[in-house]
């Protein structure tokens, strides 16, 4: 086996070609900056790859997720286990890592949800008592979510909520019947209800001729095919190969960036899935943008004689501060929607209605809070998926409601009168997730694993991160407004109660998708291994811009805040290269 | 308990017994093989997931009896009526053939299940499911059909019953012919303006 190395040095290269990859590519291509990007999956483009509008039984498996955990059609390639590539955990811990192997990574199939962090979501420590405060404040970077919101496009409503920062909206789209129900109970319950904000073009983008507006199929999970949601892939990769100044590499598996004796980063080796042969490819900077996780794991994995606890870690903190969102939340079924009347519903494939945080901590148990994302409506019946069919639950609820003719009958059944029941049945769930804050805590984290390598032989992720008792009572005051909100809309709640022995619903740690912080930013190098800008203290022309790069999450979903520090980062490494300071 | 004792368990005698036995011994054939759709739009399929939608498809799973009481079965929790055809009709049983090769944890559920309903009606009935008669057929499926009203004895049957109609449901009502039945209306390019006024007005939703 021999090494292959380049005889090029690019100006940039980055690793990674999701939100944080995609962005910073976005940027130094289109500020004349000849980049190269490495993607460890596949390439992977929504126009021509997307599952857009195949009907269930065009899937074997009619829309079952055997291959893809979140059915036959979603976009990502990867799930929450990958053959070959396992990751571990310590003391019990059970977080749960999922992993997009394809150019736009994640983005290809998330839930489009782009919510801004507030004021306060910034200085956390100042305003809540707990977690760390940001080096940065909401002032800084709003310039960067408006440039941001112009370029990709995002809907939703001006409501001048101080720690839920407008933007630059599109319209937003109207509700679906069964989500006005729960706005009506919410909002009854003194819950304020408003328009959801996602990155879904429901009118043309101003100066944007390579995609086209929404047709309201409800599947952006799937990818779209006219580019009508963002996705890295779409919306950032591909345009920037375009320019001619981004040379793409796809199923290169980054083993380690390359150091020289300065110290300082000159390249990158990986493996190519394609030939399973070594490659070096030499770079002036590195942007690292491989995941939150990824990119703790290529730091950590990256040792030399002049950064021998990994790249960027002198202060010991890479892989640490590991948080996820809190999850939890209810669905039920609205006795009164039996037999509606049908109409097209599908809607947008993101939220078309949701609940910002609304109360006041100094009243409650645990710190910082949760939001509602509201669902419901005729969906395209499918096995797998988000939401699966309600239809299974039939043959459990039948025997609680009357019957055409009014009379009762057991629950259960079959023939004429069950295969009327699913009819009837059918479009009638609603509910909501919650996804809220957990605070980034240096106990929580991931290490490299001593002992355990991937196929590459690449020495893998360990796990340790374990709820604690905020998060636990936020699960609970969870339970309790769901609880509260489908008695409101008068529903038939699909899920049990849990107790305190199942942390009253909470969800395992990484399952809300959304792990941020082990590569965390801040002034003292000490504690923090990037500074403000994203740069590496140890390393100068060390750059990370992925969800690793956040201090303390917040209950907003971190995708738009993702694209706006790599945006930040990325002006900077122009602005630095000008000044010839890296 | 093996199988052995819950067929003493249950009473049935050495010559019944070992014709079941015999029956257990039915090689899967190729009549019984499904007539699922080729694999051949892999427009953006990851190459893993062709190569084991292929072998998926060349497998069988289900012996020829087993096929034809699924068939039955399903067409009994879905019949046709006056708004849409039955079971069989959207190849039901080809999808549960599927399903339970790509999801393999239903296979002993099934196959047993359906084991212990031709052991119950060859108890009573001195036949299996499928040669009983309707009548018959009935008796037994009102005492697993119904899993809050069901008597403890009955328990393995209402597990299986409701795996077979969970399966039934799904692989009808994402067929074709089930999409249509529902009255789903989506899936087709278009513009979402909300909910009609005049539904909105039912419920009382206008100012919401």
């Amino acid at each position: 086996m021999q090494i292959k190395k380049s005889s090029s040095v690019y100006d940039v290269v980055i690793i990674g070609s999701g939100a944080g990859g995609g962005m910073s590519g976005y940027v130094l291509a289109n500020a004349g900056i000849k980049v190269l990007m490495l993607e460890a999956g596949p390439f992977f483009d929504p126009a021509k790859d997307s599952l857009q509008l195949k009907w269930p039984y065009e899937s074997l498996r009619r829309g079952g997720n055997a291959t893809r955990p979140m059915g036959d059609f979603d976009a990502a390639y990867g799930g929450w286990e990958i053959e070959g590539e396992p990751y571990t955990q310590k003391d019990g811990s059970e977080f749960q890592w999922f992993r997009a192997k394809m150019l736009g990574g994640r983005t290809n199939h998330w839930g489009r949800i782009s919510l801004r962090m507030g004021p306060k979501d910034f200085k956390c420590k100042t305003a809540y008592g707990v977690g760390d405060d940001w080096p940065i404040t909401y002032d800084e970077i709003k310039p960067y979510y408006d440039k941001v919101d112009r370029l990709l496009g995002v809907y939703g409503s001006m409501e001048g909520m101080e720690n839920d920062p407008d933007g630059i909206f599109l319209p937003p789209p109207k509700p679906r019947l069964n989500e006005l129900f729960v706005k009506k109970a919410a909002t009854g319950l003194g819950i304020k209800v408003i328009a959801g904000r996602g990155s879904i073009l429901t009118a043309p983008l101003p100066g944007n001729n390579d995609r086209k507006a929404c047709f309201y199929c409800a599947q952006c999970n799937r990818g779209c095919k006219i580019y009508g949601d963002f996705s890295s892939s779409s919306c950032l990769v591909i345009p920037a190969l375009k320019t001619g100044n981004l040379t793409l590499i796809t199923n290169a598996v980054v083993r380690e960036i390359l150091t020289g004796a300065d110290g300082l980063a000159n390249g990158v080796s990986y493996i190519s899935k394609d030939d399973m042969q070594e490659y070096q490819v030499m770079a002036k900077t590195v942007i690292l943008a491989a995941s939150t996780c990824e990119s703790a794991r290529i730091l950590l994995n990256s040792k030399s004689a002049m950064h021998p606890n990994g790249l960027a870690n002198s202060s010991n903190v890479v892989g640490k501060y590991l948080h996820d969102s809190t999850q939890g939340g209810a669905a039920a079924i609205l006795p009164q929607l039996m037999d509606r009347k049908r109409f097209n519903e599908d809607g947008v494939g993101s939220l078309h209605l949701y609940a910002p945080w609304w109360l006041d901590n100094k009243k409650l148990d645990f710190p910082r809070g949760y939001h509602l994302e509201i669902f419901g409506g005729m969906m395209m019946p499918g096995y797998g998926g988000y939401f699966g069919f309600e239809g299974v639950t039939v043959p459990y609820l039948n025997g609680y409601l009357p019957g055409p003719d009014g009379k009762m009958k057991p629950g259960g059944g079959y023939g004429a009168s069950l295969k009327n029941d699913y009819r009837r049945f059918y479009g009638t769930m609603a509910g909501f997730g919650c996804h809220g804050t957990s605070t980034a805590r240096e106990d929580n984290y991931c290490e490299i694993d001593p002992t355990v390598v991937d196929k590459y032989g690449i020495p893998v992720l360990r796990f340790r991160y374990k709820w604690n008792t905020d998060e636990i009572n936020q699960a609970k005051h969870m339970q309790e407004t769901s609880q509260a909100v489908l008695k409101e809309m008068g529903g038939i709640s699909l899920m049990q109660p849990k107790g305190p022995e199942s942390n009253y619903g909470l969800d395992k740690p990484g399952k809300g998708i959304h792990e941020v912080g082990t590569v965390r930013m801040g002034d003292d190098q000490k504690r923090s291994p990037l500074n403000r800008w994203g740069q590496a203290h140890d390393c100068k022309n060390l750059f990370v811009t992925d969800g690793s790069v956040f201090v303390q999450q917040s209950e907003k979903n971190p995708t738009w805040t993702i694209l706006a520090l790599a945006m930040r980062t990325a002006e900077y490494l122009v602005d630095q290269r000008k000044k010839q300071n890296v | 308990m093996n199988r052995r004792e819950s067929l003493k368990a249950i009473g049935i005698g050495t010559l019944s017994a070992s014709a079941l036995m015999a029956s257990c011994k039915i090689k899967p054939t190729e009549d019984s093989s499904t007539n699922n759709e080729s694999v051949k739009d892999t427009t953006g399929r990851q190459a893993f997931e062709i190569v084991r939608d292929k072998a998926l498809l060349k497998e069988t799973f289900f012996n020829s009896h087993e096929m034809a009481t699924i068939t039955l079965l399903a067409d009994i929790i879905i019949p046709k009526d006056s708004h849409s055809g039955s079971a069989s009709d959207a190849k039901v049983p080809d999808f549960i053939e599927f399903i339970v090769k790509d999801e393999p944890e239903h296979q002993l559920p099934m196959r047993g299940g359906l084991r212990w309903l031709d052991v119950q009606c060859l108890n009573h009935y001195n036949n299996d499911f499928k040669d009983c008669t309707t009548q018959q057929q009935t008796a037994i499926l009102d005492e697993i059909a119904y899993p809050f009203k069901a008597s403890p004895a009955m328990q393995p049957g209402v597990a299986f019953f409701n795996k077979m109609r969970e399966l039934t449901a799904i692989g009808f009502f994402t067929s074709k012919i089930g999409i249509q039945d529902l009255g789903y209306m989506g899936n087709s390019p278009g513009k979402w303006e909300g909910v009609p006024e005049d539904v909105l007005k039912k419920y009382g939703l206008e100012n919401v």
